[in-house]
């Protein structure tokens, strides 16, 4: 052992500060990993220090609808204090912004609430001010900042105007800066709330009701008397240890994605890790053949270098951990407005220890590959090198270790994921992308031994000859740059596919602003003020909120039972075995017992016509336009993805509930709905000729020519209709591309990692390739050849190089972002063709700058010095 | 008084495969030395000199027959366990030094014991005594590349004697260098074998080198032409 130790010690001293850098290509990997997990720790801790203040209640009462006098009475019972809530949104308009408007989340609030947490507000007395009523109002201090309106100016909901009291920065349970961007947030009184007019007629309301319970009482005690106390109310609950699990899960996705962006950076580094062992290795050949004459075993030697390959996964997990916690220190600092809670920095050594852990064993399984060549030297290259390249026959240890990697990446894509057919999903992107640049790299090879003109120039021969000579790096370099380019560039693509998708929605004369919240008396008036203000209506439909009643004859009470029987039994299986409970609804089989939730329990906001419209295609059966009146069974169309998910069928029953009043349906027909479009599109239309009489609102839209247009129409209708509400695709983009430069810190941040991995294996191969270059450039020398000649044979090598490297990580990254938008976006992928060109220019010529600036010193490195080294 | 055999060769064949067929390097080579004896191989180049090196060190397998070092076959020993049996008795000097380029001169003498976890102050000193037998006692920390060749080829000759072997391969020892450093390589070779006892296989071209040995096989095309026993030469071994 000692001599074991001490000759890997002795044997790297030519060579530590390379073996050091070789260490750099998986410190960004593990830094990565390391990042994520103490930060997803220190979240988890601050969650549990907080849990209290998530909520700000100990149980929270949710519907539709106020709480029946019967269900007050009962919720009463149950004693300590209540708050209520009623929240919806609506058009604000600023005076102090001559009148702009813009959509916002107002809460009339009524009682102390929050009981927990911290409600920060500037100034500070804002929340008691609140509490005394009149009309007042707390805004989102980002809106109050962008419409130039100061604490103590006015603003106006519907009929009546508020006076601002303070400042809005932190309400308990909710991100400020991402509320601050769906929906910026308006409290007032709930006493002053009738006075505007706006509650009475939108429908899209929201009731809750907040408690404090007494002192000893179990809030899931009282969550189940309730529950079974107010059945058929449609009442939601919320405890804290549901918004803690709720929020945990949420929390864990994030950290999950962000995992597997690290794992890649990973990944990438450990192949550069490899890749630069097996040259590192190659150069070590006459060493261990004298280490094998003179009696080392194969044991022995490849134990020597297996110590050193061990080193390098140490120095790169130990740097790693301590930039990882550097970072992980740094995040909560930086996304401190995105997070509802505040963190506190902790170092957990669990996640220091996963991340070390895993960047030790792939980056160690990863030098294995190649350090097992050194078990194969024959002592006889002691005695003539060309012995070197006699080892044939496979390596049993090569393969079990070529599945051992496979098995190391599947099995830690799925415990990211958490799912095994994502997780298997992963690894299979990955190794079919490895697998498609190994093959080009190989064809390559090939194709520059047998296809090399004999008529071009010496340097572009020499250049291209150097793809296929014995030493030659053209998989490896292929491998480590494709993959790169692949990654860096899917996440890209991706990107510019989203925010491209946005804006497809309203290009082309679409409408770009949607007017809802319309009443019945309201649509012929509107028509009139929108044609007024230059933005005639495109789009009209009437929409009627109804809720499911029976499937196929089951109640859906029954339904909902049975899903969350079936869910409950495997949370307690999961419970046992010790595994996270992620998904508590069932899935969803077409059986029909188990159905989604979220089918049965929404509230769906069903139309009437008598017609496709130009964002529906008929899958199957008859789309039925109008009825007879009293027809006993209704024919519906049903939107395909939700008749999928219920395991429906043509001609299948559904019983609706139409606010109070029961209607028998059929399934008539299923309708592919293109949803990407800023339109109204429904999941249920009915035909004409039933729902007319129901209770119902309006849905309008229009186009508006650019923001400063849309700006005054949305003016014009607000100040003619205020309870009409208007979002407007500028709105939605803004919305995106707010959420998008929130968490593109996080992303960009792992981004970079990749990015800077790649260049480091770049760098490190074109350096391992310099040792190996350097020999032979001094022979080229030695027999008359200029620098510049020597230059001109690197450049043309490492172009085309970079180039095919670039352009099959290109290829790659579009299959990708092709099939992540088809299969997890569910829309068409955009193919930014000037992305994909400049990416593939950039990567061409930092490989080629990489190249050169790497290799500097070896055009006129004295031949002398090199020809009498032993390396 | 009957010598042991130290080597002992027996129809020693060895067969490469090529794309045009099967290549024999070595033919049914043959001979016994005794323990102490000095053999040297010539023979043109391709004439399989180096092969039959090979083969007697244990460096290679054979494609038949047999070789039989210190009393124990080692045709049909794994790698590891040939490796064992040169490391015991085996010392080797190259054509082209092969020393470690990332030890100094001490430490690549000391590789032959220390790979047997025999290190330690006691063999520092002996390799050091090694080394100052070979001229070369100021230069122990110095690396490969900070030595001439001739002084290479001394660290190699103190490296090969450190495991105080019973047999020493010497392949073409003066091949690479200029004629009164190959002399005094000669005379170190012949004087340290002697003090050591040791039995001594060398491989050349140079006939004078060869006709210093004790024996002469001459090689040609794979196969013995001639083993003849020298007169070795009054005053050249002294």
């Amino acid at each position: 052992m000692s001599f074991i130790l001490k000759m890997a010690w002795r044997d790297s001293r030519a060579s530590r500060r390379r073996l050091v850098l070789f260490s750099f290509s998986v410190v960004l990997g593990i830094a990565a990993l390391v990042a994520i997990g103490s930060l997803g720790a220190n979240l988890e801790r601050a969650i549990d220090d907080q849990a209290k203040g998530l909520l700000g209640a100990d149980l929270v009462l949710s519907g539709r609808a106020p709480l029946s006098d019967a269900a007050q009475r009962q919720v009463a019972a149950v004693g300590g204090e209540r708050a209520a809530e009623i929240s919806f949104s609506s058009m604000m308009s600023f005076p102090a912004a001559k009148d702009l408007t813009r959509l916002v989340n107002v809460r009339a609030v009524e009682g102390r609430f929050p009981f927990y947490g911290d409600f920060v507000t500037v100034p500070a007395d804002a929340p008691a001010r609140l509490r005394a009523g009149g009309n007042v109002v707390i805004v989102e201090e980002t809106l109050l900042r962008q419409f130039d309106t100061p604490v103590g100016g006015t603003v106006r909901l519907g009929a009546t105007t508020f006076t601002v009291v303070g400042a809005l920065q932190k309400y308990p349970g909710e991100s400020s800066a991402l509320s601050a961007t769906i929906a910026p947030r308006a409290l007032i009184p709930q006493a002053a709330l009738a006075a505007t007019g706006l509650a009475e007629r939108n429908v899209l309301i929201r009731h809750r009701t907040m408690l404090r319970l007494p002192a000893g009482t179990e809030p899931w005690l009282v969550e189940r008397e309730l529950r079974a106390a107010l059945r058929g109310e449609g009442v939601g609950f919320e405890t804290v240890a549901e918004r803690r699990r709720n929020l945990g899960r949420a929390l864990e996705n994030v950290e999950n994605f962000l995992g597997l962006v690290g794992f890649i950076a990973l990944f990438l580094g450990a192949i550069g890790v490899a890749s630069a062992i097996h040259v590192y290795v190659r150069q070590k050949i006459a060493t261990v053949a004298v280490l094998r004459c003179l009696g080392a075993s194969a044991r022995q030697s490849f134990a020597v270098y297996l110590v050193q390959g061990l080193a390098i996964g140490l120095i790169g997990a130990a740097l790693g951990a301590l930039l990882g916690l550097g970072v992980a220190f740094a995040m909560p600092r930086l996304l401190a407005d995105v997070l509802p809670f505040q963190v506190d920095f902790f170092v957990s050594w669990p996640a220091v220890a996963r991340g070390m852990g895993a960047g030790l064993v792939i980056s160690l399984l990863f030098t294995l590959l190649p350090l097992l060549a050194v078990r194969r030297v024959s002592p006889l290259v002691a005695l003539r090198s060309a012995a070197a390249d006699e080892g044939s026959g496979r390596d049993p240890w090569r393969i079990a270790i070529g599945v051992f990697i496979a098995v190391a990446v599947a099995g830690f894509a799925i415990w990211q994921t958490g799912k095994v057919r994502d997780g298997l999903g992963f690894a299979a992107v990955l190794a079919a992308g490895f697998g498609i640049l190994a093959l080009v790299a190989k064809f390559t090879a090939w194709a520059a031994r047998r296809w090399l003109p004999r008529g071009w120039p010496y340097v572009v021969r020499q250049g291209i000859a150097n793809l296929h000579r014995p030493n030659n790096r053209t998989v490896l370099l292929l491998l480590s740059l494709g993959l790169g380019t692949f990654l860096i560039l899917t996440l890209l693509l991706t990107r510019s596919t989203l925010l491209k998708e946005i804006e497809f929605s309203g290009g082309g004369g679409r409408p770009n602003l949607l007017l809802f919240d319309i009443q019945d008396d309201q649509v012929e008036g509107l028509v009139q003020t929108l044609t007024a203000a230059g933005a005639p209506l495109l789009v009209q439909a009437p929409i009627v909120t109804m809720k499911i009643a029976t499937v196929k004859g089951r109640p859906v009470e029954e339904l909902i039972r049975r899903t969350r029987a079936a869910g409950e039994g495997r949370d307690a299986e999961k419970g046992r075995r010790g595994d996270t409970v992620k998904e508590t609804d069932a899935k969803k089989g077409p059986a029909g017992d188990r159905l989604p939730g979220w089918t049965l329990r929404r509230e769906y906001r069903s139309t009437y016509r008598a017609a496709l419209t130009n964002t529906e295609r008929l899958v199957s059966g008859k789309f039925t336009g109008e009825v007879a009146p009293g027809e006993a069974v209704i024919p519906i169309s049903i939107e395909e993805g939700l008749f999928k998910e219920m395991g429906l069928a043509l001609g299948d029953e559904m019983e609706w509930d139409v606010q109070g009043v029961l209607l028998r349906t059929r399934i008539g027909s299923v309708r592919a709905v293109e949803w990407r479009r800023l339109e109204p599109n429904f999941f249920v239309v009915f035909p004409l000729g039933v729902l007319e009489p129901a209770p119902k609102f309006h849905v309008a839209a229009v186009r508006a020519d650019d923001s400063a247009h849309s700006a005054r129409v949305q003016r014009a209708v607000v100040a003619a209709y205020p309870n009409v509400t208007a979002i407007d695709l500028a709105l939605v983009l803004e919305t995106v591309d707010g959420i998008f430069s929130k968490v593109a810190l996080v992303i960009g941040l792992m981004s970079a990692f990749t990015v800077v991995t790649g260049l480091i294996v770049l760098a490190g191969a074109v350096l391992t390739g310099r040792f190996q270059r350097l020999r032979e450039t001094v022979l080229l020398r030695t027999l008359g050849a200029t620098r510049r000649q020597l230059l001109q044979i690197q450049v043309v090598e490492y172009a085309i190089l970079g180039a095919l490297a670039a352009v099959v990580g290109g290829g790659l990254a579009l299959a990708g972002n092709a099939l992540l938008a088809h299969f997890v976006f569910r829309i068409t992928p955009a193919v930014p063709g000037l992305l994909l060109a400049a990416s593939i220019v950039a990567v061409s010529l930092v490989t080629v700058l990489t190249g050169l600036l790497t290799s500097r010193g070896v055009t006129n490195h004295p031949p002398l010095e090199v020809l009498r080294q032993e390396t | 008084m009957n010598v042991p055999s130290m080597l002992k060769v027996q129809r020693l064949t060895k067969t490469y495969p090529t794309a045009a067929g099967p290549l024999t390097v070595l033919h049914e080579v043959a001979f016994d030395l005794a323990a102490g004896a000095t053999l040297a191989i010539v023979g043109p180049s391709g004439s399989g000199k180096t092969t039959l090196l090979g083969l007697c060190a244990g460096l290679d397998r054979p494609s038949t027959g047999e070789v039989i070092l210190a009393g124990e076959s080692i045709g049909a020993l794994s790698e590891d366990a040939r490796a064992l049996v040169r490391n015991r008795h085996v010392g080797f000097v190259f054509q082209n030094f092969q020393l470690i380029p990332t030890l100094t001169a001490l430490e690549n003498v000391l590789v032959p014991v220390e790979l047997r976890g025999e290190g330690g102050a006691a063999a520092e000193a002996e390799a050091r005594g090694l080394l100052a037998r070979v001229g070369l006692g100021e230069r122990c920390d110095h690396y490969p590349v900070q030595l001439s060749g001739g002084e290479q080829q001394r660290v190699a000759l103190a490296r090969a004697f450190m495991n105080r072997p019973k047999i020493l391969f010497c392949d073409e020892p003066t091949g690479n260098l200029d004629g009164d450093t190959a002399h005094a390589m000669v005379e170190l070779i012949f004087g340290l074998n002697r003090e050591k006892q040791t039995t001594l296989v060398l491989v050349t071209h140079d006939l004078e080198l060869a006709a210093r040995c004790q024996r002469v096989i001459r090689l040609r095309s794979g196969a013995v032409v001639s083993d003849e026993k020298t007169v070795v030469t009054e005053g050249t071994e002294r």
